[in-house]
């Protein structure tokens, strides 16, 4: 099932403050899409929205071309999952599965027997074949998270909204959960919207991710284009560790303010920008300056990481063991040439080198 | 029962407070009711055989369950519409009710009585109306039952209250987003974790009406085989110094409150299912 969503605003009650402002989205039937940003961004407002929770809102939700208020919910085929699964503690597992359909009306319902067969049908999908007659009470925090996604595919929708669910799980059910979800989505030809504020979470299972801060969606992309080619430093920053160089673009190249740190050329016009890249990007140039670096405990993915003196202040960066015996710990230059370049917190057209294959950000919502 | 106490409970000092509250429950409820169970028997079982053939306690003690029975009954939903108000909805001096449900409490039983068979009389401002309508309720067992809510109706907003409070909306909006119509949602999904707590609302409300005195004394009209509760019946026993009298009927009294607490008590435990957790120490 596809949702477009077109200029939504929404306010908090009683106040003046927006929830949601002037979002648009769409969403293509089959796709797997993540909502992502900082607590309070909206992400929760504009999935339950999606799903016909809670009051009034400016602007349009149509899912598959059709505007859902006012519909009965059975007829909207929507499947939503609650952050703290808001399973039914008085009803054993198979009960809690089955209420979608043992509350269908009479006509329209199964008969028991095909109920129950349904039920063994979700039981087996999400692994738990014999807790059919346990309660909630009894079951781990990743069973009642398989639960609770049974109950809410147990009536066949074609939209499944997902809110923070591996909030409360630890980091290896997580990561299994995670796959088997993506799986489940791709095996039932399911559209799928999952909010967290996890953006590696985001990144390992969505398609898509629609970067949200302050109820504005800042930017929606695939994965590889949030990274190249971030349409805003908070993006940028959100995406993982940033470090940020002040400087000023001159006659085609970027000087930065920090010494040691080298210039590099860009396509844009003149003025003050900033460069924002991952630590592991920076590369040491031996004997491109005065700067003297300090090894650091730990590191990640075979990366060390070290600190490099820059005047006044001090950056950490990731680099190969290699590199760093290559070009020792006196005397270093940077090379931040592989930075994304912003002026006033857009991105400097011209800066942006985007990988091959890949169109540039579709950006929304940035004045 | 053998009592295993694990260690490192979280109450510190909790053997030494166990053993003293046994001792105090001991000289302050078992004994004076070991007492009670042990004196009609003193002069032999005759006065128990005699009590056991008064048609009039009999007559008592049916009035007494029935109207407490029928009064918690009554307050069950009542007080769970209280409860909800407090909690849900946001009621203009929402604050004020939440101090008004608890007078029950604090007034004295007396004042209460003679308040309502104020209220209720044939010239009341409530009695008149009803009287208009052709309905009496003071001086018969519809008064007695109006008492005995009166007295019995906070137990249930209380038991009910902090459960529904702790109820999460989510709930609410899973049944509804699962396609359940606003009334199979209150009664599948809202209602049966409320049922614990009602049931605990109306033992405890059922348990205070079967003993109440002063409140229902003014309003009942008090005629012996209609509106005279066992309660009273004991006292009109003590005033004719028939102190075995007493105290027999005060023992069936309370042998029948305890087998009908017991069967409250296996309602409540079969509604709790899968609301409290298993196995727990």
């Amino acid at each position: 099932m596809s949702v477009q969503i077109r200029s939504l605003t929404r306010h908090a009650p009683k106040a003046s403050r927006k929830l949601l402002n002037d979002v648009s989205l769409t969403i293509e039937d089959g796709a797997f899409v993540a909502l992502v940003g900082p607590s309070g961004a909206g992400k929760t407002t504009l999935l339950r929205t999606i799903a016909g929770l809670d009051g009034p809102y400016e602007g349009s939700v149509l899912v598959d071309g059709q505007v859902l208020a006012g519909r009965p919910m059975r007829e909207r085929r929507i499947g939503f999952v609650f952050q703290n699964y808001a399973l039914f503690r008085h009803m054993t597992v198979a009960r809690n599965i089955s209420f979608g359909l043992d509350v269908l009306p009479r006509g329209a319902r199964p008969d028991r027997g095909t109920i129950a067969a349904r039920v063994a049908e979700l039981l087996e999908l999400i692994q738990l074949p014999t807790l059919g007659g346990a309660y909630p009470d009894q079951l781990s925090g990743g069973q009642r998270q398989r639960v609770a996604l049974a109950r809410a595919l147990a009536t066949k929708p074609g939209l499944l909204l997902l809110d923070e669910p591996f909030g409360a799980l630890d980091p290896i059910v997580r990561r299994q959960i995670r796959r088997w979800l993506r799986g489940l989505h791709d095996q039932l030809g399911l559209t799928t919207v999952l909010v967290t504020h996890d953006h590696e979470e985001a990144l390992e299972v969505a398609d898509r991710l629609v970067v949200m801060q302050d109820g504005r969606i800042v930017q929606d992309a695939a994965a590889e284009t949030l990274d190249a080619a971030p349409a805003t430093p908070f993006v940028m920053e959100f995406l993982g560790e940033a470090l940020a160089f002040a400087g000023r673009v001159t006659h085609g190249r970027f000087l930065p303010d920090d010494p040691n740190v080298l210039s590099f050329p860009v396509g844009a016009g003149d003025g003050p920008a900033t460069a924002l890249l991952r630590p592991h990007e920076v590369r040491l140039v031996a004997a491109g300056g005065t700067a003297h670096a300090t090894p650091l405990a730990g590191g990640q993915g075979g990366l060390r990481r070290l600190a490099v003196a820059l005047g006044a202040r001090e950056v950490e960066i990731l680099v190969l063991p290699e590199r760093l015996g290559a070009a020792g710990t006196e005397g270093l230059g940077l090379d931040i040439g592989r930075a994304r370049l912003f002026r006033d917190g857009v991105p400097l057209a011209g800066a942006l080198v985007a990988p091959a294959g890949h169109a540039l950000p579709r950006v929304t919502g940035v004045g | 029962m053998v009592f295993c106490l694990r260690r490192r409970d979280g109450l510190p000092g909790l053997s030494l407070s166990i053993a003293f509250t046994l001792v105090w429950i001991g000289l302050i409820v078992v004994l004076p009711l070991t007492a009670l169970v042990l004196r009609p028997w003193q002069d032999g079982g005759g006065v128990m055989l005699r009590a056991l053939h008064d048609t009039r306690m009999y007559a008592a003690l049916r009035v007494s369950f029935g109207c407490a029975a029928l009064a918690a009954a009554i307050d069950v939903p009542l007080g769970l519409l209280l409860a909800w108000a407090l909690v849900r909805a946001r009621l203009p001096g929402r604050r004020a009710i939440d101090a008004l449900i608890d007078l029950p409490f604090a007034l004295p039983t007396a004042v209460t009585g003679i308040t309502l068979a104020t209220l209720y009389g044939p010239t009341g401002w409530i009695g008149a109306l009803l009287a208009r309508a052709g309905i009496r309720v003071a001086y018969t067992p519809a008064g007695i039952v109006v008492a005995l809510m009166f007295v019995g109706l906070p137990f249930i907003v209380r038991a009910v209250e902090p459960v529904l409070r702790g109820l999460p909306p989510e709930l609410e909006e899973a049944g509804l987003l699962l396609g359940a119509s606003p009334v199979q949602n209150f009664r599948r999904v809202i209602l049966p974790p409320l049922l614990p707590p009602l049931v605990a609302g109306f033992s405890l409300a059922f348990a205070r009406c079967i003993g109440e005195y002063g409140s229902v004394i003014f309003i009942a009209g008090n005629q012996p085989f209609h509106s005279e509760i066992a309660p009273l019946l004991i006292v009109v026993r003590l005033q004719e110094y028939d102190y075995e009298g007493a105290t027999a009927i005060a023992l069936i009294l309370l042998l029948s409150a305890l087998v009908c607490m017991t069967g409250v008590a296996a309602l409540r435990r079969r509604v709790s299912r899968g609301l409290v957790a298993r196995g727990a120490a």
